[in-house]
């Protein structure tokens, strides 16, 4: 959705996520873009080339953090030390709003550096939404949790994967960054359809979105983020938009990176689908609120 | 961050039946991570058996659905198969010096070790080498004969991490000495500046690794693949002698400076925190009649270290 309490009230377009191969192009060159999202823990440093480069950007850009460390799915509580390192970042960014992931990857302190599925139940998502308010209260700043691409389910699992953001969203009181090639994937993974995820998530809550390439090997797909979006994600796309308004869009391009003007250039065909969107004046999405399976 | 739980380091926790707690979320998370993190096949496939013995199908089965096309197994094998070879890539990038010592085979064997003595405590791979010379200083097992030449290079790259992202303090300028005696100064170096003391020239043994890569990669070289091949020959290992080397950066790039030892015994006593005649008499012969030898010499470091912006002001 447009400006809403999940985003700062912004409304940015379409944005792109910050990547070293195009660290001298875009000091250089200075492209036209809306925004940028950058890794948080790239820029969780002390000093050096990170933050002179991200000072740089943000003298000319707006600047969105995205995270993939928090783990607010991991039954650990968060870390005071990471927390603090993520403020002080918040702080030089002046980010309107903070993504991370719906997803555990760390255990007693150990991590995996991976984006672990969640077991959908009602305790999972309890702890969850907890660990989504202690962060955002000590950030002070508004958070949208983002759908995770997955390849397992579990048999703990006691509702869908959409019911289960919207348990987490509602108990939290959060933001939603909806990833449509996330949803996309884990559709052909688990063979659910994805239409009936973006249909049934609190449209209202939707703060940002993503969209991404993927990889299809023989008995599953994999979220690799090395191609140009595909067709049936960009149908999703247009779909999701026409249900949440039209809202903050980034491309993730993390390996095999091309140009930059390669990667822009793919981004900017959102906006085919966002003129349509707002060429049908679709009101904005009410609010909502879940009826609870229990 | 919770109380690392007394059977974390047990082999494997088995899965709830439920995840109705805080408690049986963990429990499953460390049930799942059991089988993730356990190391793979030489096929790089799920080992079938897990470190207590148990059947990795039966404990995966427990844990996860499966579905038409991927049993449980399967489904948790693509998730411990992204598990190593991420961690391993990372550690493979920041090691090329180790590498090339040890062969890549021999590499990879110490990695997995090593991760799994030492997995990562970090939120960041960036810190995922920060405990390499702990391990091989335990295990030396890895590394011989070439265990002294390979301390060396884990210091040395470790070194180099430290200094790309390390912390720069407002520097110290001739002005600060005003009205202060300068025997008693005590001054205070960056804390990205990374002073080593070595017993191989590995500065030197890393950069011909780096051409050679470059050469490998056909970076910067027209030269055809015949001839890049034969430039690209293996790096000689280099001979032991003793040297100083400074890691530091400068407008965002990493240099190497090799330091005269005495040189480095000075800057080593100021970063312990000695003030500046101390630190002097730490690096310096006694002797009386070398002392104006030695006094332009001193100058001229000071000028060099100042020039660098190596000094910072103290808190
Ligand atoms: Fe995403």
């Amino acid at each position: 959705m447009p400006a809403n309490p999940y985003n700062g009230f912004t409304d940015y377009g379409i944005g792109l996520g910050l990547r070293v191969p195009h660290y001298d192009h875009i000091l250089s060159e200075k492209p036209t873009v809306d925004w940028f999202e950058i890794i948080s823990e790239t820029f969780m440093v002390d000093g050096g080339r990170p933050l002179e480069v991200l000072d740089r950007i943000l003298a000319q850009y707006r600047v969105v953090q995205h995270g993939v460390s928090l783990y607010f799915g991991s039954a650990d509580d968060p870390d005071r030390a990471h927390l603090k390192k993520l403020k002080a970042l918040t702080k030089r960014t002046k980010t309107p709003w903070l993504s991370d992931h719906l997803c555990w990857g760390s255990v007693d302190g150990t991590y995996s550096h991976d984006l672990l599925p969640m077991p959908y139940t009602f305790a999972a998502a309890k702890r969850t939404a907890e660990k989504i308010r202690m962060v955002r209260d000590y950030l002070e700043l508004p958070i949208a949790v983002e759908n995770v691409s997955s390849y397992t389910e579990f048999h703990v699992s006691e509702m869908t994967e959409w019911e289960f953001l919207a348990e987490v969203v509602e108990l939290a009181d959060c933001g939603i960054l909806l990833d449509v090639n996330n949803i996309y994937v884990s559709s052909k993974n688990h063979g659910f359809d994805p239409y009936d995820y973006v249909n049934n998530v609190p449209h209202h809550r939707v703060a940002q979105m993503h969209i991404a390439g993927h990889t299809k090997f023989e008995k599953y797909i994999l979220d690799t983020h090395d191609h140009p979006v595909l067709d049936p994600v960009w149908k999703l796309y247009a779909h999701a938009i026409k249900l949440c308004g039209v809202t903050a869009t980034l491309l993730e391009w993390d390996d095999k990176i091309p140009s930059f003007q390669e990667v822009h250039d793919e981004a900017l065909k959102a906006n085919q689908f966002i003129t349509e969107a707002r060429e049908a004046k679709i009101p904005a999405p009410k609010k909502t609120s879940r009826v609870r399976v229990r | 961050m919770a109380a690392k739980s007394k059977d974390s380091k047990a082999a494997v926790t088995k899965a709830p039946a439920r995840v109705d707690s805080t408690r049986a979320l963990a429990a499953l998370q460390r049930a799942m991570w059991g089988l993730v993190s356990q190391p793979l096949t030489a096929a790089n496939r799920m080992k079938p058996r897990t470190r207590d013995g148990r059947s990795t199908a039966a404990a995966a089965a427990e844990i996860a659905k499966p579905n038409d096309r991927l049993t449980s197994f399967e489904r948790l094998e693509i998730y411990n198969r992204m598990y190593w070879f991420r961690v391993l890539d990372s550690l493979y990038e920041d090691c090329p010096g180790l590498r090339a010592v040890l062969g890549d085979a021999k590499f990879m064997r110490m990695a997995e070790a090593y991760l799994q003595k030492y997995p990562s405590r970090s939120f960041t791979l960036r810190n995922l080498p920060s405990r390499l010379e702990k391990f091989l200083r335990e295990e030396p097992k890895w590394t011989r004969p070439h265990t002294a030449l390979c301390l060396d290079l884990v210091r040395f790259e470790w070194a180099q991490v430290e200094v790309y992202d390390g912390g720069a303090k407002p520097l110290f300028r001739v002005e600060d000495l005003a009205g202060i005696n300068p025997a008693k100064v005590r001054l205070a170096l960056q804390p990205y500046l990374q002073l080593l003391q070595l017993d191989y020239p590995v500065d030197d043994f890393l950069i011909a690794i780096k051409k050679r890569e470059a050469l490998l990669r056909g970076d910067a070289s027209n030269a055809p693949t015949r001839v890049r091949t034969s430039k690209a020959s293996k790096v000689p290992l280099p001979r032991r002698e003793k040297c100083a080397v400074a890691v530091h950066r400068m407008d965002g790039r990493i240099y190497f400076k090799r330091l005269e030892p005495a040189a480095c015994k000075v800057l080593l006593a100021i970063r312990a925190g000695k003030p500046l005649a101390q630190a002097l008499a730490a690096g310096l012969p006694r002797a009386k009649s070398k002392q104006l030898e030695w006094a332009g010499k001193v100058q001229s470091w000071f000028c060099t270290w100042m020039q660098l912006g190596w000094f910072c002001r103290r808190e």
